[in-house]
């Protein structure tokens, strides 16, 4: 991704440069959302269909009657909890499981119908990363390649290639039960793109990953989509979903409980607030009636010295920012909270999702530490 | 962004059939046995322990008629060797579809049985490695094959027949259990008695009436017996032991036979039942 695309990113939709958690905005860099979104508005030729798929397990109904359509080149997140039938939506469309009803379309082909053609039009990378550990990187590769049906000479250049593109090669001739889980994910990843597969299913791709593995990983499948890839990605963390796809589709209990981009979904939570710590607890009604001169609804909390004011945007945060700095006020921490897609969530359902492990910008160095992953 | 889509150059794709495939999984197999040697410790030093055990702690209280005890054991080692083919293969399926490995093949465009039959013929190169140990040490304390080259080479088809048959009783086990632990715990509860409780190690004939009946009837027991007859190792069958023991060759094609034709159905349908949903 290029300097100039990311500015541009920021400079249309400075909500995400801010985090609720983190005000330090000026370190927050995140770049576009929804890479592939002029195929995705120009609604070309559709890579991938869900029409209607149900799978029941017994009495138990995993998936419920999910359709959504993804245009070639676009990026689709399906969101929801733990148990939700992300999953179970993904293995059918890669044919690894049967639908009890409905069907789907992958690059034309009918899922039901001639899976086999599926097959050679998708790649697919399992919510655990799925390499052999008893092979090296590189036999990896060649394994699934092979098995593919890739000439020799010719999947030796493309093992290299995707290799060096994974920043495996040094590491391609060790087994990849030395590797760490980014480097597992990244081959994991290499594996899946060893035929160039137009269509790619990622479950849970980042799953147990550390920050930094995240947002490296993050960045391949950028690339990905800017080399015209479709992908199809599940997710628990919202951010992730934010970060990468052009469509959400949330799903709760097999059902699609809503769709859009994220900003649609993320309007529909509701208006962004700006949120101010205060640094004595004594100034707490001075500083809510202040802010009541500047916002028709305000909420203050004592104990954590925290205020909560309804605003616009950046225009009325600097307002807010600019009346403390007047009144003398101190004032530890400031910052616009925008509704996240975990404001969606509870806003759709009434329950937060269960993401039990989503790291936020702000702890993930503390919780998650910084393991790092050069050659062990 | 749509011209990046055509500019991509296509992947040239050769049609590989299912030898090809099935060969590539064996390749794959075979990797893991040089990755991790002590993968083959169960069809050598294991049996290799048991020889000597039996040979020089227990053989000496056994009498065998017609043969030293060392000549009469190596045929019940060899079969009790190529019987734990199947808990070769059950372990390896069991570690490929608990670690998404079988996913990984299945979302391939290849031949689902492929998985299967490469993971079969890895299993029985597998299990020949350990008669080929299990010869070898034989040749040193003393067992030879006394029949001439054809009852010899006889003898090793059989075992790999049988352990062929084995096989698809280990892929039903696989397909059905859920974890390796489970695996190695079903399997040493099935194998111990089927390779104990026959001619193995022991004559029947001095088995008490009842159990000298099971352990005859036990297909284990008829591969041991063929392998006697066909490499001179003693003990012949007695004048009033079962069917199976008068005609062993006959018999160990037989029960081949009858476990494939029982467990390849079985094991098909439980791996197309736990790889399906």
């Amino acid at each position: 991704m290029p300097a100039s695309d990311e500015e541009g990113g920021r400079m249309q939709r400075p909500s995400t440069t801010l985090s609720e958690a983190a005000p330090r905005f000026s370190a927050m860099t995140r770049t576009t959302a929804g890479l592939g979104s002029a195929t995705a508005v120009s609604g070309a030729v559709t890579a991938v269909e869900a029409i209607d798929l149900v799978k029941r397990f017994g009495e138990t109904v995993a998936v419920g009657g999910v359709s959504f359509s993804i245009p070639q080149g676009s990026v689709l997140g399906l969101l929801g909890p733990n148990g939700a039938g992300k999953t179970t939506l993904v293995r059918m469309l890669t044919t690894l499981s049967r639908p009890t009803s409905g069907t789907g379309l992958v690059g034309g082909h009918d899922i039901v119908k001639d899976p086999a053609a599926v097959r050679r039009s998708m790649g697919l990378t399992g919510q655990a990363a799925t390499v052999d550990e008893l092979l090296t990187g590189r036999e990896n590769v060649r394994l699934i390649g092979r098995l593919y049906g890739l000439p020799m000479a010719y999947l030796r250049d493309t093992t290299d290639d995707l290799l060096e593109r994974f920043r495996l090669s040094d590491a391609a001739d060790r087994l990849a039960k030395t590797y760490s889980g980014g480097m597992r994910r990244r081959l994991d990843l290499a594996v899946s793109l060893v035929a160039a597969p137009p269509v790619l299913f990622l479950d849970e791709p980042t799953t147990g990953l550390d920050p930094r593995s995240r947002v490296e990983l993050w960045d391949v499948l950028r690339d990905l989509v800017r080399d015209g890839t479709t992908l199809l990605l599940t997710t628990q963390y919202l951010e992730e979903a934010d970060q990468l796809a052009d469509q959400i589709v949330v799903i709760d209990r097999g059902r699609v409980i809503a769709s859009g981009t994220p900003t649609q979904l993320k309007d529909e939570a509701g208006q962004a607030s700006v949120v101010l710590t205060l640094k004595h607890a004594a100034d707490l009604s001075r500083a809510e009636q202040l802010l009541r001169t500047c916002s028709p609804e305000v909420h203050a909390e004592q104990s954590s010295r925290r205020l909560t004011a309804q605003a616009d945007g950046l225009g009325d945060m600097t307002r807010i920012a600019d009346a403390f700095e007047t009144s003398g006020i101190e004032v530890d921490d400031l910052g616009l909270k925008r509704p996240s897609l975990d404001d969606v969530f509870l806003h759709l359902t009434g329950r937060r999702a269960e993401a039990d492990d989503q790291p936020t910008d702000d702890d993930a160095s503390v919780t998650h530490g910084s393991k790092t992953e050069a050659g062990r | 962004m749509s011209t990046a889509t055509q500019t991509r150059s296509p992947v040239p794709v050769e049609h590989r059939g299912l030898v090809q495939q099935s060969m590539t999984v064996v390749w794959r197999n075979l990797l893991h046995i040089r990755r991790m040697p002590e993968m083959l410790l169960d069809v050598t030093i294991q049996p290799v322990m048991f020889t000597l055990l039996f040979a020089y702690v227990f053989g000496g209280s056994i009498a065998v008629r017609g043969a030293d005890y060392r000549e009469f054991l190596l045929p019940g080692i060899m079969a009790q060797t190529i019987v734990f083919s199947c808990f070769v293969v059950a372990v390896g399926l069991t570690n490929d579809l608990a670690k998404g490995i079988v996913d990984r093949f299945k979302s391939l465009p290849m031949s689902r049985a492929s998985v299967l039959v490469g993971r079969s013929v890895s299993s029985l190169i597998h299990s020949s490695i350990g008669i080929l140990v299990m010869a070898i040490t034989g040749l040193l304390i003393g067992w030879r094959m006394r029949e001439g080259f054809a009852n010899a080479l006889l003898a090793f088809g059989l075992l790999l027949l049988f352990g062929f048959s084995m096989i698809w009783f280990g892929i039903w086990v696989g397909s059905l259990l859920q974890s390796v632990e489970a695996v190695q715990g079903f399997m040493f509860t099935v194998m111990f008695p089927l390779t104990f409780v026959a001619n193995t190690f022991a004559p029947t004939g001095d088995m008490p009436s009842w159990l000298r009946v099971i352990a005859e009837w036990n297909p284990v027991s008829s591969l041991t017996q063929a392998c006697r007859n066909l490499w001179g190792n003693g003990d012949p069958a007695l004048a009033d032991a079962a069917f199976p023991l008068q005609h062993p060759v006959v018999a160990s094609v037989l029960w081949s036979v009858i476990i494939t034709v029982i467990f390849a159905p079985l094991a098909m349908a439980a791996f197309r039942r736990r790889s399906r949903d």
